[in-house]
């Protein structure tokens, strides 16, 4: 069974992606692929590799072995350089901690990345006032984000990811610190808007609440990857 | 939970007495609820009569019924389509997977496989209810969060019990038994 991707063409592919922290290795030839605009969860239980799949993914870790390839480019081949501006322009990341910018504001956290993409000032503060608003967080922005609830936090790292307008959005244990139904509101709000960006996700997640807003679901195991698909049904008749 | 599939299964294992049956599915699936032996026989003679196994000629002894009973090829497949296919999923059907996965084992057969097979099969349902609670009301909401507590509860236990396989599959192959339920222990 492959964990290949069955809509749209293929945006991200790893092929024999094997990586080891020191004599750990945590993946062992990873095989997967996302279709662009496809919500893809990558499930798995601790340890499995799921994360250290994303940041190879992502560029973020060099596979020590194995390709990556991002719309027809190898990632694995790339240098740091080109990693880092295509992590800036192409990718966006909302991990479990939001990893936002504490002495900032809101509306600073979330303008950060298009400064960086040098966006004027202006723009960059009025696309953050207008991200705010859609999360329900107008009245936030002036606020440091060490001073927001762990659901709040959450919405404006979603905005920071999402207002580069990315291709495809990494998201680690998004809901990881979050009670039942301030966890719901931050997936009903990551999905829905990436979807309306047209971004695709790669989505890391134990939590099987979490994985079920995705399109598709692989497992990682033992540092393989292996597609989530129902057997062949033949419940017809017979004896029951 | 399927009483004549897991008969069938035990006698997949090895052709059986209905009172060995009995005996094997008091002890791995009873749970403190003896088979009755007018239910074995009658799903023995069922099963024949389906075609999903043979009886052999009666041997002299005493007890009802001494024919000794084998799986035909067709009750073999019943068996694998049983265990390959996925359970409907919905709360409480623990009891379908246990006893799934204690005869895949016995079987030497690929419990994960199957294991896998119901995963998939409850996150598409809870990947179902999920959109249910974006589009319909607060009730639907209520009655979907319902439905996918239970699921989730389920999937942990497919998980841990992913996670135990080795060790179970060790002890079936060991020809251990389970302990008897409490209520027999302190009699």
């Amino acid at each position: 069974m492959t964990a290949n991707s069955h809509a749209g063409h293929c945006l991200i592919e790893a092929r024999g992606v094997v990586k080891s922290f020191g004599q750990t290795p945590a993946l062992r030839g990873a095989d997967v692929q996302v279709a662009a605009g496809e919500i893809l969860a990558v499930m798995g239980p601790s340890g499995s590799g799921k994360s250290t799949l994303l940041h190879c993914l992502a560029g973020i870790f060099t596979p020590d072995e194995g390709e990556i390839t991002f719309d027809g480019q190898r990632l694995d081949q790339m240098d740091e350089t080109g990693r880092t501006e295509l992590r800036r322009t192409a990718f966006g990341f909302v991990f479990q901690f939001g990893q936002l910018v504490p002495e900032l504001t809101a509306a600073d956290n979330i303008a950060l990345p298009l400064l960086l993409g040098r966006v004027r000032r202006k723009a960059a503060y009025q696309t953050a006032a207008e991200w705010l608003s859609r999360l329900g967080l107008a009245d936030k922005g002036g606020r440091r984000t060490g001073e927001l609830s762990g659901g709040e936090a959450q919405r404006v790292a979603i905005a920071r990811a999402l207002a580069i307008g990315p291709k495809v959005l990494f998201a680690d244990e998004p809901t990881g610190s979050l009670d039942s139904l301030a966890g719901e509101k931050v997936m009903d709000l990551l999905t829905g808007l990436a979807r309306e960006q047209g971004a695709t996700v790669v989505l890391v997640t134990h939590d099987a609440r979490v994985a079920a807003y995705a399109d598709r679901q692989v497992m990682v195991r033992d540092g393989k990857v292996s597609a989530l698909s129902l057997a062949p049904s033949a419940t017809g008749g017979g004896v029951r | 939970m399927s009483v004549p599939l897991t008969l069938l299964g035990l006698l997949e294992r090895e052709p059986s007495h209905g009172y060995d049956l009995k005996r094997d599915y008091d002890t791995y699936f009873g749970r403190g609820k003896p088979l009755p032996y007018g239910q074995v026989y009658a799903t023995l003679a069922r099963l024949a009569r389906d075609g999903m196994a043979v009886a052999g000629q009666a041997e002299p002894g005493d007890g009802p019924d001494r024919k000794r009973y084998a799986i035909t090829p067709a009750g073999t497949a019943e068996v694998e389509t049983w265990l390959t296919a996925p359970a409907e999923p919905e709360p409480h059907l623990q009891t379908v997977l246990f006893a799934k996965v204690v005869l895949a084992l016995m079987l030497g057969r690929p419990a994960e496989r199957y294991l896998d097979a119901q995963r998939a099969a409850h996150l598409r349902r809870m990947h179902e209810l999920t959109a249910l609670k974006r589009t319909g009301s607060l009730m639907d909401t209520l009655l979907a969060d319902y439905g996918l507590f239970h699921l989730e509860a389920d999937l942990h236990w497919i998980d841990t019990t992913t996670a135990r396989l080795g060790e179970l599959a060790a002890l079936l192959t060991r020809g251990a038994t389970p302990e008897p339920p409490e209520r027999e222990r302190t009699r």
